[in-house]
Parts: C-alpha cells; structure tokens; sequence
C-alpha cells in the first residue's frame, strides 16, 4: 500500500529541506530574542515616545498572519521604484529582500522578536519589588541593575512562554514554501508533485517535523530544568527513605 | 483608490470571515469532545485523544492543510472509483475548514482540560448532593465555571486561528490574500494591496480582543479581582 520509493527518491531533498527549515528556524529565533531584549526594555518605559513605537512594531506583527507578511516583503517592495534602484545599483543589503531567502529571514525574525518581546516585557513587569529594592540599596546603576538583576531574571520567568514561541517558530516556518525556498514542506510539495502520493510526501515530513518539536521541547525542558532549578519539585533526599 | 477592486477583496474579506467563524464552531465542538475524551477515566476513549492532540499540535498547519486537501481528493477519488461514481472535486471551502477546525480543535482541547480541572470537585459535589441531575450539574455549575476560566485561552487561540484562515489562499480559495494577490499582479502594486490585507487583519483581531475583554468581564461578574 505504501509507495516507499516516493520517500527513498526524494531523501536528498527532505534531508536538505530538513536542514534548511532548522537553519531557518534557530536563526530567525536568536536573532528575533537578540532585538527583543532591549526592545522590551523599552516597551516597559513610562516615556511614551520609547514605547509607543515598539507597541506600534509588536501589535502590528502580532495582528497580522505571518503568510502576509512575508508576502508584503517578498512581493510587495519590489512595487518601489526607489527600492528597484537600490537593486540596479547593487546595495547588498537591499539585494537581501529580492531573495526569497533573505525575504524569509527577516520576516520570521521580525515576526518572532515582536511575539518575544511581549513576552519578555510580561515578565519584566513581573519582577518582584523587593529584587529592585535590594539592587538599588546595593547602590546599583539603571544599566547595572538592568544587566545583573531586571534582565537574567525576566529571561527566566518567560522562559516556559517562549519554549511555546519557539515550537511555533518551527512550524511558520512551513511557510517559507510558498516563496519557492525548498524547505521540509516544499521538499514534502515538490515529492507530492512528482508522484501524486499525498499520503507518502506529506506524513512522512510530518514525522521528521514532530521528531524536530520533540527535540525542541526536550532541549527547552533541560534549559528549564538549569535555569528554573529553584522552582523544580524537591527530590527526595537519597539514603533517607524510610 | 484600489483600481476597482474595492469590491472584489470586500468579498474576499467576507469569505475569510466566514472561514474563520465556521472554523471556531468545528474547533470549539472537537475541543469538548476532546476535552471529555481527555478527562475519560476509560483509557480506550482517552488514547486516541491524546495522540490527536500530541500530532496535530506537533507538525505545522500548513502541512496539515496541503495533507487534507490532497488527500482529501485522493481518499475520495479511491471511493468514487469503487462506487462508480462521477468524479468529485475537494471543494477547498471545505478542505479549508475542516483542516483549520481540526487543528485548532487540539488547542481548544488542551484550553477546555484544563479549564474543566480547574472548578472545584466540591461545587460538583454539592449539586449532586441537591439531587441534581448529571446534565443540570453540567450546565448549571460546570460549564459556566468552566467557561471562565476557558476564556483567555479561547480568546488566545481564536486570535492564532484567525490569522491561520490566510493559509487558505494556499489551496486555491478565492480568500482575501489570494484576491490581494491577484490584484497586486494585475496592478503592480502588491505592497497596497497586501497592505490592504493587513488592515483588515488588524481589524479584526482588535474586533475579536473587544468581544472576549466584553466576554470575559460578563463571565467574571461575582469574582473579585486582586488589587493589582
């Protein structure tokens, strides 16, 4: 009943989907917490012009469905005729958005930094008075209490929302497919395309996408388990059960 | 302003609405049943639960969609062939909600569990002990509690789900992102118009956080809130 030969055929290209949907994946989410941790520090700040923009930056991408955005750049700046001239001249960085690639980077970047940081300002705003208190009797600067005391401790507590963002991260990325890059999905597309077996191409990249959410998910369950060991369950003490 | 295609993404727009609404009503019925499969004492009513909502919640939409859409025709296309029958089109309206209503049906899942945990067996107990009847303890104590606590993850997935409905334009429905699509090739000016899209997105995902904030205060009377 299975037609293992659509799978064995196009190996090569799922494994380098595989590995194109993983690149995709943990650059977008180290550089998206890169940008998210001062702009959450800003979305906390009473000054409305710090934290109007980054408001405006976060619940613009977090209203819109990512497939759009990614649309909107990819297709949509090629219409200006300013960012065309760019191209003619040869700007590297303008020349990043006219590649799908680069297109998809710097919009699952964008769209995961504004998800990270609401939840990084959550967890700013959760941190306990008495921590501030202790750090400026400690006589501790703004940027040093921010740096020892407001930070470290904000990436802890959003630590189990982001392992959420993380996983949803994952599987946006699915749609790097609709702008021809050959990810997981697009290798499960194009083995669909050339055999007409739905149920091969498309079950057997979903089983590589589970393997990669439980894997996600156990690593974040071991950074849970370092970076939130106060708040484990006490074991036992050993030798003195009775 | 939009070269004449004002009216075209307004039915777009109303068509992604539809598919969003429709959906929710699918997501909403499969995260109770899920829900009660999940909290099943019998473990053959609660295993296929589990690994319903351990897949879907594990591999993306996109993926789910492409596979009920195309093998969606190819299960039909196999029973049409036996039956001799005519030949029968995935109608991608369909597809599209029941791909969006299944997948979410496993976060509602998960929302509607712990919800249903979280009103207190003694209350249940008490209705019970007034002779009430299991449906009357249903909807008199149970659901309305529940439903309390179900609410900001409910407003949470709806606000996810909404913004799924754009993979729709994938499988070919005439959606707003697939009409903006159009639009901007026939016009060369996709920016507008996707911008366009993202206006109505904003829209309606602002629309949707007024309803439930309404919701949840409506379902909260008699609950104090902590002094924040």
């Amino acid at each position: 009943m299975i037609e293992w030969s659509v799978i064995t055929e196009s190996l090569p290209q799922y494994t380098s989907g595989l590995w194109l949907t993983a690149q995709l994946t943990v650059l977008s989410l180290a550089a998206g917490l890169m940008i998210a941790i001062p702009l959450s520090v800003m979305r906390i700040s009473r000054k409305r012009l710090v934290a109007g923009p980054v408001w405006a930056f976060t619940y613009f991408f977090r209203g819109t469905p990512m497939l759009v955005q990614l649309l909107l750049i990819y297709y949509g700046l090629g219409q200006f005729e300013w960012i065309q001239a760019q191209w003619q001249a040869g700007n590297t960085f303008w020349l990043t958005f006219r590649e799908p690639y680069g297109c998809a980077l710097v919009t699952f970047t964008l769209n995961t930094c504004a998800y990270t940081t609401e939840i990084l300002a959550g967890a700013l705003r959760t941190t306990p008075h008495g921590e501030i208190e202790a750090a400026q009797a400690c006589g501790m600067s703004r940027v040093t209490m921010l740096r020892r005391i407001l930070i470290p401790g904000a990436l802890r507590r959003a630590l189990p929302a982001y392992s959420n963002e993380a996983i949803f991260m994952l599987h946006g990325t699915a749609i790097a497919s609709t702008v021809t890059l050959m990810d997981l999905t697009g290798a499960a597309r194009n083995a669909y395309s050339q055999h007409f077996a739905p149920f091969e191409a498309f079950i057997f990249a979903g089983l590589l996408y589970l393997t990669l959410t439980f894997a996600l998910v156990g690593l974040f369950r071991l950074a849970e388990r370092r970076y939130l060991a106060h708040l484990q369950p006490r074991k036992a003490i050993k030798g003195h059960t009775a | 302003m939009l070269h004449g295609y004002a009216a075209s993404l307004l039915d777009g727009a109303w068509l992604t609405f539809q598919v969003a609404v429709l959906s929710l009503v699918l997501a909403l019925m499969l995260g109770l049943a899920g829900a009660s499969a999940k909290l099943s004492k019998l473990r053959l009513v609660r295993a296929p639960a589990v690994a319903y909502t351990t897949i879907v919640r594990g591999i993306p939409d996109l993926l789910m969609m492409l596979l009920v859409f195309y093998g969606g025709q190819m299960l039909i296309n196999i029973a049409t062939d036996a039956l001799e029958w005519d030949y029968i089109d995935v109608n991608p309206f369909v597809a599209g909600i029941a791909t969006l209503g299944f997948i979410f049906g496993a976060y509602f899942t998960e929302t509607f569990r712990g919800a249903f945990l979280a009103v207190p067996a003694g209350q249940l107990e008490a209705g019970a002990a007034y002779g009430m009847s299991r449906w009357q303890v249903f909807s008199r104590i149970l659901f309305p509690q529940m439903l309390r606590h179900a609410l900001p993850g409910l407003g949470n997935n709806w606000q996810v789900m909404q913004k799924s409905t754009a993979l729709v334009s994938i499988i070919g429905l005439s959606d707003i992102t697939w009409l903006a699509d159009q639009a901007g090739r026939s016009t060369h000016q996709p920016f507008l118009f996707y911008a366009v899209v993202c206006a109505f997105y904003l829209g309606m995902t602002a629309l949707s956080s007024v309803v439930f904030n309404h919701l949840e205060r409506r379902y909260s009377v008699g609950v104090r809130r902590s002094a924040a």
